[in-house]
């Protein structure tokens, strides 16, 4: 671990962070600036932080992304960790990789044309029973956990095939109900594969941009969709306050989750070493 | 005697219950009152309140109890898309003239019924009757504008006066050109004296070789990003709406603004109910609301496009009144053509020259494509092995 690195070395790292974090920077800075230009800095202001909580708009389309983001990912993921732990109970395994090519596709699909054809499928039941304008909220939900799905079942199955498999058959040995065996062992032991595919989800709801402007209706623009609505004309300066504070929010999360997981490891790695 | 008396009281009687019909009629808009209104507008394209301006459909809202969903597009095709899905019911769509002509010739507006809109008296006489709705049934018109030529002062030395100057050599590489073909086209045939809805084949292919021959000096083909080239001096010409060239010389004071001595695009953006929309009356509402003079003075000042009503001209609340950019006076009018919707052939062969012309540099047409098919081969075989491997480990 000591192990010194060359000054090439690290000039190759400071490129690459350069690379990755430069307009992040550029875009926090002029967040604070005080003029209307995206181009030129005039002086430091909060000023795009006060409009932002005045523009109702993008605070509306930033809302309607979050519960979109927070109930489809939920969704997805329970879904998706039934649907893996039982692609990985099944025993015939031309079934079991017949399934998971099936679930996959909707990953390797082009967003384009998933897009287009959850607003064909959406529109045509709408016509079936007789109504119009039945894109909204419900349908982005649907859109959003089809996507997902994938996502959660491929951070799920590895988790899975991690534990011991006959880790529920001890647990009901000693007692437990088969569902009883799978909410207090099997459970606990694909938590942390459960929860970086819930996070997953949720990263890939918020980002969305594609699916969401074929099967979004009157009421339900997300985010992304009034961003980009904003390039004919200019995207405005409170947008980088917004991806500021979102980019703040996520690197806050990100440090206590790394945080709490690495102390996780650390009592982990004393039983571990206790057991062997 | 008598009779007479009482004929004429009975006239006046009638005429007292007619006259506050014609006059300052007030309707009852009540039931209205909790429903929704779905709007479908321009990206930042009305007052927000933002920078103290007037936030427009809070206010409409709070006067009318009517919830308005208020939602963005970017391009009239796109809004065109949604529309003729019937996935979404908009009640307000505010298009611009060539897809409102189309929209009419596909049966997909409604007729307004002007006695809710009675404000339609501020429209300026010019404004109406234009060929996209001759009849006045459909529209109302919200901004109107024109196309015209940005420079910077500190590289161009000269005043241009003609669309000539973007193919000038000694510019090469500081012009900039739209990102989309309508208009990057309509700036190629006003410079060739070409009509902007010609259908010959020929026209088109003449235009197609101006834009080539300039494709060179081009620095980058863009939409929204002109603002910053412009306010920071990276570009010397780009063409452009008037409204947002107020917005860049607000920055940068060295730019300056002309029309083309041979004419210009002259646009419409009119408010318009579509046929399936859910709650006409609320969207006649909201439409008149737009007009009350209080609300257009707002939405003019934030968008700085010019607008067609009367009172927001001559109101003093108006910050860009007698503007020279937006409203030149008739010896600087240039000539101007409105964009007509093309038939679907001329359409389809304009998009196939801008193809041709976003993707190649002249003519290795060819080469792109060998490339692309071996790229696509590559990548199925990747993907195969990939799949084929992932099997492989699920069987294990």
């Amino acid at each position: 671990m000591t192990k010194k690195t060359s000054l090439g070395g690290k000039l190759y790292t400071a490129l690459v962070f350069l690379f990755l974090y430069a307009p992040i920077a550029v875009l926090i800075l002029f967040s604070f600036n005080s003029g209307k230009s995206t181009a030129v800095f005039e002086g430091f202001s909060l000023h795009w932080y006060e409009e932002l909580f005045r523009d109702a708009a993008t605070l509306t389309a930033f809302k309607n992304s979050l519960i979109i983001a927070v109930v489809s990912s939920i969704i997805s993921t329970v879904m998706g960790t039934a649907a893996a732990t039982a692609i990985f109970g099944y025993k015939n395994k031309l079934v079991k990789s017949s399934i998971m090519t099936v679930t996959n596709i909707p990953m390797m699909n082009p967003e384009i044309v998933t897009g287009i054809a959850m607003m064909l499928l959406f529109v045509f039941i709408g016509g079936l029973f007789g109504k119009t304008g039945t894109l909204g909220f419900t349908t982005l939900t649907i859109a959003h956990v089809t996507f997902e799905l994938p996502y959660v079942i491929l951070n799920v199955l590895p988790k899975l095939k991690q534990t011991d498999a006959h880790l529920s058959e001890a647990a009901q040995d000693l007692g437990c109900t088969p569902f009883q065996a799978f909410y207090k062992v099997v459970l606990p032991a694909i938590m942390p594969g459960i929860i970086s595919g819930l996070m997953m989800a949720f990263t890939l709801s918020i980002d969305d941009f594609i699916i969401s402007y074929f099967v979004s209706g009157t009421s339900s623009q997300t985010l992304p969709i009034r961003i980009f609505s904003m390039t004919k004309r200019r995207v405005t300066p409170d947008m980088y306050a917004l991806s500021t504070l979102i980019f703040l929010a996520i690197l806050v999360l990100l440090v206590v989750s790394n945080v709490v997981s690495s102390r996780g490891d650390k009592k982990n790695g004393k039983k571990g070493g206790a057991k062997k | 005697m008598k009779r007479f008396f009482s004929v004429i009281i009975c006239f006046i009687l009638m005429g007292l219950t007619v006259i506050p019909c014609f006059a300052g009629e007030k309707k009852n808009y009540s039931h209205l009152k909790g429903t929704t209104l779905n709007v479908y507008n321009w990206g930042e394209y009305i007052s927000d309140g933002s920078e103290g301006s007037l936030d427009v459909n809070k206010e409409f809202e709070k006067r009318y109890g009517i919830t308005v969903n208020y939602s963005n597009y970017e391009s009239n095709e796109n809004m065109y898309n949604k529309l003729q899905s019937g996935g979404a019911n908009y009640d307000v769509i505010i298009p611009s003239d060539y897809m409102i002509a189309k929209l009419i010739e596909e049966d997909m507006l409604a007729e307004l019924d002007f006695s809710n809109i009675p404000n339609y008296k501020y429209v300026l006489e010019k404004y109406r009757g234009l060929y996209y709705d001759p009849d006045n049934k459909y529209t109302v018109p919200y901004t109107v504008g024109m196309v015209g030529l940005i420079y910077n002062t500190k590289i161009v030395k000269e005043v241009p006066d003609s669309w000539g100057i973007l193919w000038d050599e000694k510019y090469a590489g500081e012009i900039l050109m739209f990102n989309n073909p309508r208009d990057a086209f309509g700036v190629a045939q006003c410079y060739l004296g070409q009509s902007i809805n010609t259908e010959s084949v020929e026209d088109w292919d003449k235009a197609i070789e101006a834009l080539k021959t300039q494709n060179h000096l081009v620095s980058s083909y863009v939409m929204d990003e002109v603002f910053n080239k412009m306010e920071n001096g990276e570009a010397a010409l780009a063409p452009y709406y008037a409204g947002d060239f107020l917005t860049m010389y607000d920055v940068n004071p060295d730019l300056a603004f002309v029309y083309p001595k041979e004419g210009t695009n002259f646009f419409v953006d009119a408010m318009c109910v579509p046929k399936n929309a859910e709650n006409k009356e609320a969207a006649e509402l909201y439409i008149n609301f737009m007009l009350e003079d209080e609300i257009a003075v707002a939405n003019a000042n934030y968008i700085c496009y010019a607008t067609p009503h009367s009172n927001v001209l001559a109101s003093d609340d108006y910050d860009l009144k007698g503007d020279p950019v937006l409203y030149p006076d008739e010896e600087n009018t240039p000539k101007t053509e409105m964009f007509e919707n093309l038939d679907y052939e001329t359409q389809n062969y304009m998009n196939m020259l801008w193809n041709e012309l976003k993707i190649e540099g002249n003519s290795n047409l060819d080469a792109y494509i060998g490339l692309s098919v071996t790229a696509v081969l590559v990548i199925t075989y990747a993907v195969y092995k990939f799949i084929k491997k992932k099997k492989r480990e699920a069987m294990y």
